[in-house]
């Protein structure tokens, strides 16, 4: 058992957290691992990544070679394609939608979510509105590391652990915040994933992953959401002002649960 | 058994601790830095471990020979380069040999990820006549560093151990070994030994050629070599890192490659001639220079058997290597993927922080530079502010080495270019700025030197700085510059006005002038 991970992103946006997380509830389960990441001049605001490997047999290499990453999970989109080349055929990028934007050159995005999207298998996370909802923007990494944990050997119990262990010396409540940040973005990625296997585009769900409130995120919701939109097909474009109009959501939720919309 | 999640970097730290170190020294540099950091963070309750950042390398070295000297156990660490500035005193203690165990560890940056060159320590280890042990893992660095320290002490010589960045950077879980409170050894009583006069010089030299057979066959002892030997087509000789990748591609495949790790230097001839004699050709893998492809295929390039690597082309010339790159050079079909690489990709350089006071200085620089056309230079140096190159401050010219800054605008000013600027920050000052300043100063060289005091060691991850505040213009003044021609600025967005007229006025007056933007650095005043 083994998973070969490249963790991507912006300096400052805390990969080397995740890496903390991961590596502690890997070893806490048993596993080797390895972990090498980008020190020095990279960390003021460059691309970073980190490859963490994690198995239950010895690991050779600190690199992962090319044709060999299981995840490439990343903080910031245009980082998460950099990376896209080193994924085996079996391959997932998981990344926030959310740019980063400190270059000049930043591409435009729907570009940049139209390339993941083509990617094999892949999942989006609006992570900057998951982190704000869940107490502090700066909660991001915490996000996509809930949006990945369903691939990871081990169950959420140890990811939570080390969120508290990391988080405990600074406050209760950014343990509390940093943890309803994992489980935001866990349920944002189980909802995206079904989505697209209930046959919704990326850009529909991002949409609805934008108004839906987190708390109510549930992955059986997904499909009824494709109905709807079948019988509503402008629902989105209409641009439904469910996020403005206090207890629309919820309305919409409950026909969705009752079976009255799909 | 008790496992650590050590970096490579602190995994060696952990060793020295456990292997009964009185001190350490370093001068910060990517990747060495966490060495000394975890030393100093980590001292255990009841024993006394001496650590201060040095001034500069060469500082740091000597003073752990003075430790040495003095019989106690002690390691100093560095980046590659670093080894430049203390080459003085490393080149020397191989002649004056050790007493109390010293270790010099130095991080190699092979392709420059934060670095100037990605030059290979393993040639300064050569020059010297100085052991040098280069571990593949984790684990290794422990092992080895924990076991350097005696064998030091053993063969009375100081050990080289040589990583690089993918093991210094790279965490695993690490097994320690039980502590030991080395006790110091005896002060060494013959006079002769630390002067190096020439008439005593010649002779340990003498000694140390003479002794250096047993001193290879004590390296070679260690057993930090392995020979596999298998087929007889394909002999792969491995060092470092590299053994790793070596692994990474052999692991689960069947094969009749034989084998050999080097986890030692000077290499080991017994070794090497059991595989060149059981092989027909040998591939040489290595991170940085082809120092063993190089040493095995000799100056009339007449290898006993065809020898390949990166002289050869079979692997890159330059730059580290990695699973990827080795793969194909040991016949094995690249592994498929689920796309290929995405072009154009716009990259995303480092930057300076939002906030930085370096920024304030860049374009108040900026300006009165520009007001002289393209005649002047801003000759820089190596820290944050050589982010100062990228747009959108372009604002620099050069960036050479630690302290280069101050002595090439000497020589720039010396040959008519105007205004001739240096720019430097304040640790580098301490590092080797003073004493281009002090040939300024004697000289009266019309230039202006900026020193960004940001009251830390910035760009490695604020380590305390040896000279900032009012020490540093106490020093200014002590040196000779004129006091009337040192200013002290504040660099803020709102005095950016204020600052570009000093910079006007000291670019205006005939002689040396120091400008030094004093701001506490954004990384301290957010923590």
């Amino acid at each position: 058992m083994s998973l070969d991970i490249i963790l991507a992103g912006v300096g400052g946006q805390g990969i080397l957290s995740i890496a903390f997380v991961l590596d502690s509830a890997a070893l806490d389960a048993g596993f080797d691992f390895k972990q090498a990441e980008v020190h020095g001049m990279s960390q003021r605001g460059g691309a970073v990544q980190s490859h963490l490997r994690m198995s239950k047999e010895t690991i050779h290499s600190d690199l992962i070679p090319d044709g060999g990453v299981d995840l490439v999970l990343a903080v910031e989109p245009l980082e998460s394609l950099r990376y896209a080349h080193s994924l085996s055929p079996g391959g997932t990028v998981v990344t926030s939608a959310n740019p980063f934007v400190n270059i000049p050159s930043y591409p435009d995005l729907a570009g940049i979510h139209a390339q993941i999207a083509a990617l094999p298998q892949h999942v989006l996370v609006p992570s900057a509105g998951l982190a704000k909802h869940a107490g502090s923007g700066r909660a991001e990494n915490m996000v996509m590391l809930g949006a990945g944990s369903w691939l990871y050997p081990f169950g959420d119990e140890l990811c939570l652990k080390y969120i508290e262990q990391m988080f405990a010396k600074k406050s209760q409540r950014l343990v509390d915040v940093n943890q309803k940040a994992y489980r935001y973005g866990q349920a944002a990625s189980a909802f995206y994933r079904r989505g697209l296997a209930a046959g919704l585009g990326s850009d529909q769900l991002l949409k609805i992953l934008g108004v839906l409130d987190p708390d109510t995120l549930d992955e059986g919701t997904a499909p009824a959401w494709k109905a709807a939109l079948q019988n509503f097909p402008t629902m989105l474009d209409a641009d439904l002002p469910v996020h403005t109009v206090p207890g629309t959501m919820a309305f919409m939720l409950e026909l969705i649960r009752n079976g009255e919309l799909g | 058994m008790e496992r650590l999640i050590l970096m490579g970097d602190e995994a060696i730290a952990q060793a020295a601790i456990d292997a009964g170190i009185m001190g350490a020294w370093a001068y910060p540099g990517t990747p060495s830095t966490e060495i000394f950091e975890y030393i100093e963070g980590h001292k255990p309750a009841d024993r006394q471990i001496f650590t201060q950042w040095s001034a500069n390398e060469k500082t740091a070295y000597e003073e752990a020979l003075g430790m040495s000297y003095a019989g106690g156990r002690c390691i100093v660490s560095m980046k590659h380069v670093g080894l430049n500035v203390a080459a003085d005193a490393f080149m020397n203690s191989a002649i004056t040999g050790a007493n109390g165990g010293l270790v010099c560890i130095v991080a190699d940056d092979p392709s420059m990820h934060s670095s100037q060159n990605e030059q290979d320590t393993r040639f300064f280890a050569q020059f010297a006549h100085v052991p040098c042990l280069e571990p593949s893992t984790q684990q290794e660095a422990y092992d080895m560093v924990y076991r350097a320290l005696s064998f030091s002490e053993e063969i009375e010589l100081p050990v080289l151990v040589r990583i690089v960045t993918r093991l210094a950077h790279s965490r695993a879980p690490v097994v320690p070994q039980p502590r030991i409170d080395q006790p110091r050894q005896p002060l060494i009583t013959d006079k002769n030994r630390f002067i190096l006069l020439p008439a005593n010089a010649r002779r340990h030299w003498a000694a140390l050629i003479g002794r250096w057979s047993e001193v290879e066959q004590s390296v070679w002892d260690l057993g930090l070599d392995k020979l596999e030997l298998r087929g007889s087509k394909l002999g792969v000789i491995a060092a470092g890192v590299s053994w790793n990748y070596l692994q990474e591609n052999l692991a689960g495949v069947e094969h009749e490659i034989s084998t050999m790790k080097v986890g030692a230097y000077p290499l080991n001839k017994p070794m090497l001639a059991q595989l060149f004699a059981h092989c027909d050709q040998v591939l040489v893998a290595e991170d940085g220079y082809p120092f063993i492809e190089q040493a095995l295929r000799g100056v009339l390039d007449t290898p006993p058997k065809p020898v390949v690597g990166r002289i050869t082309g079979q692997l890159p010339r330059t730059g580290e290597l990695s699973p990827t790159t080795l793969r194909p050079a040991l016949g094995l079909p690249a592994q498929p993927t689920a796309t290929p690489p995405i072009a154009n990709l716009s990259g995303r350089p480092p930057a300076l922080c939002k906030g930085c006071p370096h920024i304030t200085s860049y374009l108040a620089l900026n300006k009165v530079m520009a007001e002289h056309g393209d005649g002047g230079r801003v000759l820089s140096d190596i820290g944050c502010y050589t982010l100062g190159a990228l747009p959108p401050y372009t604002a620099i010219d050069t960036c050479v080495d630690m302290g280069a800054s101050v002595s090439m605008a000497i020589g720039a000013a010396a040959t008519g270019v105007f205004p001739a600027v240096a720019v430097i920050g304040d640790s580098t000052f301490a590092h080797s700025g003073m004493t281009g300043l002090l040939d300024a100063v004697r000289a009266n060289i019309n230039m202006v030197l900026v020193i960004l005091d940001n009251d830390i060691t910035a760009m490695t991850g604020r380590q305390e700085s040896a000279l900032v505040g009012s020490p540093l213009i106490k020093l200014l003044e002590g040196i000779g510059v004129d006091p009337e021609h040192i200013r002290v600025v504040n660099p803020i967005p709102k005095h950016q006005e204020a600052i570009e007229q000093v910079f006007r006025e000291e670019i205006a007056y005939t002689g040396l002038s120091v400008v030094i933007p004093t701001r506490p650095c954004i990384q301290i005043r957010r923590k």
